[in-house]
């Protein structure tokens, strides 16, 4: 409960990065993973985030439940799309070699299984730096990262204190759920979904009203301690920029500049494609 | 109780927590498997009526944000943007629904569900499938029937949960009502 | 010498309200003194608060009247940003109040918004925490850290602009006696050491005045009713008149029959001095009164034997713990937080399931019981109103354990009206909850367990944060209700309460039952009361200043004539 976004505090260079230095490499690596549809790319990228995986010292039964969620969701994800567009890879490719056919209009193409690659190769190049950033970077450093990228400091702050307080809206979720569970509320599979969203309408009352109070409070605290007086405010947790943070802000440079080099220059389009 | 620029802030952070804790951990089974209902569209629907659209579509930003994040399947933009215009809409139902000032009745409460619906179908139908498709090139009848099954489970689920929460905010904050005693 | 603070026949109106919440008030307040406001619900304080803080009208609209000069600067004239570096609020709620990740973030908090460079903030930071105390816990976050923790951040949040005035506004509501008590003597260190002006809103009188104080500024409906010197406030009848608490060794010397003077030095129990004379007048008293009467033990109807449990993480919460809560009882369950008392009742409840022993529920073995089958036998109040209700209307609300049930609708009208009648709410049948005070929602929640007919209602500290008049208010009810036939079991680390209102204590510290005997003697040993961070009370040394050798009885003496003099029996 305390530690919602697996933050895993051990001693690496990756975990000796400003919070925003990483966050810009992992902005930028992105948008390089995500403009591109080139399977070698792709795969280049998966790889570099592999060592970087292994230079963090975080291992793979660290974030065992995170990447189950993460393979479920693109084996989905995968699966919807053929359901529904079976031949977009030929719309993409402008070619049609057939593999097998599944009867219908499900034939499956050379085409189509490169898009589901590129698809598959994206989740893999993207996943593992997401993965990275939070489990290296300690959520109170995580505001100030945003405002040093330019972010508003009041809403860079707004960030932190939703993180400040998830814990406990979460608790205080749990504990008027099992009041009412006391009461007789229950969430039966056996009711109507309108009677079921009726129910939950009923927990969360009790949990938005005092949020909306809360609101109130803390907002006091907060001008009583000069939140909002100048245009701008320093940080506790911030830290100078070392050889390492410049070292990763250029490594997702580089990412970006080479997915837009080879969407330019090599492939003359988003894809690669080998069919002409 | 003025509504400081503080206070804005306040709202916008502890609605992402709250948007947050309800679209992770409250699970209301639907009758599709494996799919649980969204009942934070509810709260951001309450929380634009009541803060109006800048709170709003902070709020559905960072909440959605966190819990990509903490799920780690990597940042889906495309459907945080999305979450993002749907509080924004919403928001704009606050001058017009006075959730402060004026009783919740009939008429005020067909306006909310006016602009939440405007809200979920522009979010989801217009702009999510749209940058699906720009961002990562996926199937157009995939991506509109997707954000389609989304705006109408999301509309159905705020005009239950959405409108329950606003009479009770409405209720909770003093009126000019006369009383009495039985 | 010039006063730091200068209100001159000053009033305040919230824009939203008809009449001056305040008005006519006149009181300078001098660079270095030490100063408490008292007074009962309603009367002003917190408004007081917020017009020197600057809330009011900063957040709160409305105007003044009058003039009210801080630091020589007409207040008027200067913004609430101005105003914090004056003045520094250490704000009831202290959850609230800690808005950073961490304990350092948030003692930084003020100097991060005043874009302090790094390396001065971070030694401002760990010099504050070290004065306070809380040096060793800079990197935690806040649920790692107990109340009084908690409390001492927000201090160090202040003290970290060096703010000329320290306002506490009620520091001691959710603070077990033992912590309160070094509360108190962490603010009058500082207030030494420091050289602060010191302001303090609290109606334990009591407990602050553990420690001296220069006035005490009493205030009533609005105004300012007396300021005077400690001493001479408790040698007049302004706190029975206002309704705040004396304390108990003061009122004991009046039922004795003693006039309190100044020579008697009265502000302490330590600097209190009785000719042989008046001890004597003590005695007589003593032994005049009757004994308390044990209450009659009826049926158990819930009975707990050899129960242990332990989290998921491992953390040993209870350890072999037995007792049993017989018909008509009225009992405290008590301990500093983290002690086992609420694990105690989620097990009850059944909210998490223990390892070893068994609950038995009027004889039965709740161990294949539901959460809302148990809910049938154990009612469960949460400690704010507001997480509980969930509908709008009061009628809704109490009905809803009974609707859920599927009974028939005139079965849960005639319910609903019982337990109205009850909680004294039959007038407000028709109205949304929206409209009622606190104490009326408070006892909004209790009507919707009763409507149940649970045989024990179980509260979770129902008075906490609660001014003396509300306190009193939900307390008197509550022993009515006890009196009607409902088993009550409370859960609290108030003192006076279990002392004043319950006939038993069950006594938990580190997940072990210490004892389970009366309040009166719970609170007459010393080594029960280091061991669950209470406090002794000052009928026991007044009891030995006396000569008294049963300091125990004495304290059941007092607490029962105590008792039938509130009922006006």
């Amino acid at each position: 409960m305390t530690n919602i976004f697996n933050y895993i505090d051990r001693k690496s260079p990756v975990h000796a990065m400003t919070g925003a230095s990483k966050l810009v490499c992992l902005l930028l690596w992105s948008f390089g993973a995500m403009s591109s549809f080139d399977p070698r790319f792709l795969f280049a990228l998966f790889a570099v985030a592999l060592i970087l995986f292994k230079i963090s010292k975080i291992r793979v039964a660290d974030i065992r439940f995170m990447l189950w969620f993460t393979l479920a969701f693109c084996v989905l994800n995968n699966l919807l799309i053929f359901l529904f567009s079976p031949q977009h890879g030929t719309e993409i490719y402008g070619t049609f070699h057939e593999v097998f056919r599944l009867g219908g209009r499900y034939v499956v193409t050379q085409e189509q299984l490169l898009y589901h690659l590129n698809v598959f190769l994206k989740y893999l190049a993207t996943i593992p730096i997401v993965l990275l950033f939070v489990t290296t970077t300690d959520p109170s450093e995580f505001a100030s990262s945003l405002n040093r990228i330019g972010v508003n400091y009041k809403i860079a702050y707004s960030v932190s204190l939703a993180l400040r307080y998830i814990p406990d809206i979460q608790r205080e979720y749990h504990d008027i759920t099992l009041s009412l569970q006391a009461r007789g509320v229950e969430m039966s599979k056996k009711a109507s979904l309108r009677s079921r969203l009726k129910t939950a309408s009923g927990t969360l009352v009790p949990l938005i009203l005092s949020s909306m109070d809360r609101i109130e409070v803390i907002s006091n605290a907060m001008e009583l301690r000069s939140f909002g007086k100048n245009k701008k405010r320093t940080w506790y947790r911030y830290r100078k920029f070392t050889a390492w943070d410049f070292g990763a802000m250029l490594l997702g440079l580089a990412v970006l500049l080479l997915s837009i080099f080879l969407t330019t220059f090599v492939n003359h389009s988003r894809y690669y494609n080998p069919f002409v | 109780m003025k509504n400081t620029p503080v206070k804005s802030i306040v709202a916008i952070a502890i609605g992402a927590a709250l948007f947050f804790v309800l679209g992770r951990f409250v699970a209301i089974p639907s009758p599709v498997p494996n799919t649980n209902i969204s009942v934070q569209y509810g709260l951001l629907a309450l929380l634009g009526a009541a803060f109006g659209p800048f709170v709003a579509l902070l709020a559905g930003f960072i909440g959605y944000a966190l819990i990509d994040f903490s799920y780690g399947w990597g940042i889906w933009w495309s459907w945080v943007i999305a979450s993002a215009v749907c509080g924004f809409v919403m928001g704009i139902s606050k001058n017009s629904v006075k959730l402060a000032t004026e009783k919740f009745d009939r008429k005020r409460i067909v306006t909310f569900n006016v602009y939440q619906i405007i809200a979920h179908l522009l979010a989801w139908v217009v702009v999510a499938p749209i940058l699906d498709i720009v961002m990562y090139a996926e199937p157009w009848n995939k991506v509109f029937l997707q954000g389609f099954v989304a705006a109408l489970a999301n509309i159905v689920t705020t005009a239950i949960v959405g409108t329950i929460l606003c009479a009770a905010y409405s209720a909770a904050k003093p009126k000019k009502d006369s009383l009495e005693k039985k | 010498m010039e006063p730091i603070i200068s209100f001159k026949n000053f009033g305040f109106k919230y824009t939203v309200q008809k009449e001056p919440t305040l008005y006519g008030i006149d009181l300078d307040i001098y660079p270095g003194q030490k100063v408490l406001i008292a007074g009962p619900s309603g009367c002003g304080k917190s408004t007081l608060v917020s017009c020197l803080n600057g809330l009011a009208p900063f957040s709160y609209d409305g105007e003044y009247t009058g003039s009210l000069t801080i630091k020589g600067v007409e207040a008027r004239d200067s913004s609430i940003f101005a105003r914090s570096k004056v003045i520094g609020t250490v704000l009831q709620d202290s959850d609230a109040q800690f808005v950073g990740l961490t304990v350092a973030e948030d003692i930084a908090f003020a100097l991060e918004n005043d874009a302090v460079a790094v390396d001065e903030m971070k030694k401002r930071v760990q010099d504050v925490a070290d004065l306070v105390d809380v040096g060793g816990h800079l990197a935690h976050a806040p649920h790692e850290l107990s109340g009084g923790q908690k409390q001492r951040v927000s201090l160090a949040g202040v003290l970290v602009d060096d703010v000329d005035v320290l306002l506490f506004d009620e520091p001691l509501a959710n603070l077990d006696p033992a912590t309160g008590e070094s509360a108190i003597e962490l603010i009058d260190r500082i207030w030494k050491d420091e050289n602060k002006t010191v302001i303090i809103i609290e109606h334990r009188l009591e407990d602050v005045l553990h420690r001296g104080v220069d006035r005490v500024i009493l205030m009533d409906d609005g105004r300012i009713l007396a300021d005077m010197t400690p001493e001479q406030l408790l040698c007049s009848d302004l706190l029975r008149k206002t309704g705040i608490r004396e304390p108990l060794y003061i009122t004991a010397l009046k039922y004795a029959g003693l006039a309190v003077t100044p020579d008697m030095h009265p502000a302490h129990i330590e600097t209190l001095t009785l000719s042989e004379a008046q001890k004597a007048q003590v005695r007589d008293w003593f032994d005049r009164v009757e004994s308390p009467q044990k209450p009659g033990r009826g049926d158990a109807l819930l009975d707990v034997q050899n129960v242990s449990f332990a989290y998921n993480n491992g953390h040993q919460a209870l350890r072999d713990i037995s007792f049993s809560i017989r018909k008509g009882e009225l009992t405290a369950i008590a301990g500093r937080n983290g002690a086992g008392k609420s694990t105690m009742c989620k097990l009850v409840c059944g909210f998490e399931k223990q390892q070893q022993g068994t609950i038995l529920l009027k004889g039965e073995d709740s161990a294949e019981m539901s959460i809302k089958e148990r809910g049938e036998h154990v009612g469960y109040v949460m400690q704010n109103p507001n997480q509980m209700i969930s509908k709008v209307f009061i009628k809704d609300e109490v009905g809803l354990g009974l609707s859920l049930r599927g009974k028939p609708q005139e079965e849960i009208d005639a319910a609903v009206d019982d337990a109205l009648k009850i909680c004294s709410l039959s007038p407000f049948v028709d109205w949304p909850v929206s409209a009622l005070s606190y104490g009326q929602k408070k006892r909004v929640t209790i009507a919707s367990i009763l409507s149940l007919h649970p045989d024990v209602i179980m509260l979770d500290e129902p008075t906490a944060g609660q001014d003396f008049r509300r306190y009193t208010e939900i307390m008197e009810f509550l022993e009515d209700l006890n009196r009607s036939g409902v088993t009550v079991l409370l859960i609290t680390h108030d003192m006076h309460l279990m002392l004043e209102y319950c006939d038993r204590a069950l006594v938990f510290s580190d997940g072990k039952l210490l004892a389970d005997d009366a309040p009166a003697a719970v609170l007459s040993d010393p080594d029960l009361i280091r061991a669950a961070s209470l406090k002794k009370t000052s009928l026991y040394d007044l009891a030995g200043l006396c000569g008294i050798a049963d300091p125990k009885e004495f304290t059941a003496r007092f607490i029962d004539c105590d008792r039938k003099a509130r009922r006006g029996v």
